[in-house]
């Protein structure tokens, strides 16, 4: 048995080794899931029916189940239904699957909120813009856009931070982030067995990095402060 | 021959007809005042003439040029819509500045856009007719930070600078505290001064009767009656004008 001071090492490295899992999965998820966002909230916007509708339906299926089906669906489906298993099964194949889940979720929780910040833009801002005879692009990149940024942050900041605890969901398909590295050590790996302080100090490490993004979301609040819309 | 000539503007919203056949024209360097009672269609007649809306049928003429007609049948393209739109502008009643940017760059943003010249001489035009307006020293001011009259005013200033063949005005004071009204009716009238092309939606009825050339009465989506200030006034005709400026006398 180690003696606590030799197992510290041990298990920092390895809850370090699971966050930076953790850490990859949350950008990556953003990364894809806020441009994702944007199409799907146009779509759902779109005038032409077959598209609106196509858009409505996806957000009301995504946000109507739980993310840790979506992630056994994207993750099983393929192989034990389709019989072609994309995945592959180690570790980057389940990361990839894992990434799959998360983007089309997120970019659906997303989607809605652009559409609220879209909207929420008085029509008055675009008909100013149009009767000094700009172009739809330029009303949108020069005008809307950032009052539209203005108005999704608080949103979005809550729906960021909510995705930092959220990736430990996809413990459930073996992704080896830091809740499973955590919890590794209850079974036993690397000579350590039966403790679950391991898996309680995880808990620290979303608390520090939901914090820095709480501190970092504020400073951009504060930034787009010096105008009210 | 006339700057601008509206003939049979039609316009419907599904069943609602809300306009019902305008004609009126105006000369270069004319202030036409429109009034009303509410619903009558004042807007919706400068959203026409601004290409906000699309009229139903009828033409609109600009300088002799056809800038609208209802007879072609065709839609017109956004490239189309937006050159039509530069003849015209708009100064709405709740002023709709950009709130993200300071005064100077609310003026400075379709010019550049639209590459009107060089950002030195757009910059100067600028400051020129911000002082026009007696705001210069507010160019570095937000939006939020202004009264409403000074943020009319800085409407009129944006509006201004892509020098618009005609402008128009859709209420300019309603918004505004009654102690604000006076600065903005003092900037239309200075323009009125030096010639500037005008229609004027208004409920001020003693400022439509100094300034302007010519006054329309709208009731129910059609001309009700048109003519010189003292006759709309002093000599009105028709018993819904009789009505409406009795009423608007006791307000
Ligand atoms: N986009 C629209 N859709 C449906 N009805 C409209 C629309 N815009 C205006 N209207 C109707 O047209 C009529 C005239 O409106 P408006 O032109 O705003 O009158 P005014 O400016 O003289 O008060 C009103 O009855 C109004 O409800
Ligand atoms: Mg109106």
């Amino acid at each position: 048995m180690l003696s606590f001071s030799e197992q510290l090492p041990i298990v920092f490295n390895s809850l370090n080794v699971g966050f930076l899992q953790t850490l990859k999965l949350f950008l990556v998820t953003l990364a894809g899931s806020i441009p994702l966002g944007l199409i799907i909230s146009f779509g759902s916007m779109s005038r032409f029916k077959p598209i609106s509708a196509f858009s409505k339906t996806l957000v009301w299926v995504v946000r109507g189940t739980p993310l840790m089906i979506q992630l056994l669906i994207v993750y099983y489906f393929p192989g034990l239904v389709l019989h072609n298993p994309i995945w592959g099964g180690d570790e980057s194949g389940r990361f990839f699957a894992a990434a799959v889940a998360f983007i089309l979720n997120y970019a659906c929780y997303f989607s809605e909120i652009y559409r609220g910040g879209i909207q929420g833009v008085p029509l008055g801002q675009q008909e100013a813009g149009q009767v000094l005879g700009l172009s739809k692009t330029q009303i949108f990149f020069k005008i809307t856009l950032l009052q539209m940024i203005k108005r999704i942050v608080p949103p979005m900041s809550n729906e960021i931070i909510t995705l930092v605890k959220d990736t430990s969901l996809a413990r459930i398909i073996a992704l080896q982030e830091i809740i499973w590295a955590g919890q590794s050590f209850m079974k036993g790996s690397q000579g350590i067995s039966g403790q679950i302080w391991p898996l309680f100090f995880t808990g620290v490490y979303y608390l520090v990095f939901s914090g820095i993004l709480t501190v970092l979301f504020n400073k951009v609040e504060k930034k787009l402060d010096y105008f009210k819309t | 021959m006339a700057l601008l000539e509206v003939k049979n503007i039609c316009k419907s919203f599904g069943k609602t007809e809300v306009l019902k056949g305008i004609d009126f024209s105006i000369e270069k360097g004319e202030a036409l005042s429109i009034i009303g009672s509410s619903g009558s269609g004042k807007t919706t007649l400068l959203r026409c003439l601004n290409f906000l809306e699309t009229s139903d049928s009828g033409t609109i003429t600009v300088d002799g040029e056809i800038l609208f007609d209802g007879a072609e049948n065709i839609k017109l393209s956004d490239d189309k819509i937006r050159k039509n739109r530069l003849n015209f502008g708009l100064v709405f009643q709740n002023f709709n500045l950009f709130p993200q940017y300071t005064v100077l760059k609310n003026l400075t943003l379709a010019p550049t856009l639209l590459k009107k010249g060089d950002s030195a001489t757009i910059e100067a035009k600028a400051k020129e007719i911000i002082k026009k307006v007696g705001l210069e020293d507010k160019v570095d001011f937000y939006p939020c930070q202004l009264s409403g009259g000074q943020q009319q005013r800085v409407a009129i200033a944006r509006a201004l600078m892509l020098s618009p063949k005609i402008l128009c005005f859709d209420e300019p004071t309603s918004a505004l505290d009654p102690e604000l009204t006076g600065e903005v009716l003092r900037v239309i009238r200075e323009l009125k001064d030096e010639n500037t092309t005008m229609i004027i939606v208004t409920h001020e009825m003693n400022f439509a009767k100094n300034v302007s050339d010519k006054v329309i009465f709208m009731a129910d989506g059609v001309i009700e009656e048109m003519g010189p200030p003292e006759q709309i006034f002093d000599n009105p005709q028709s018993k819904r004008l009789q009505e409406f400026l009795y009423s608007s006398l006791n307000k």
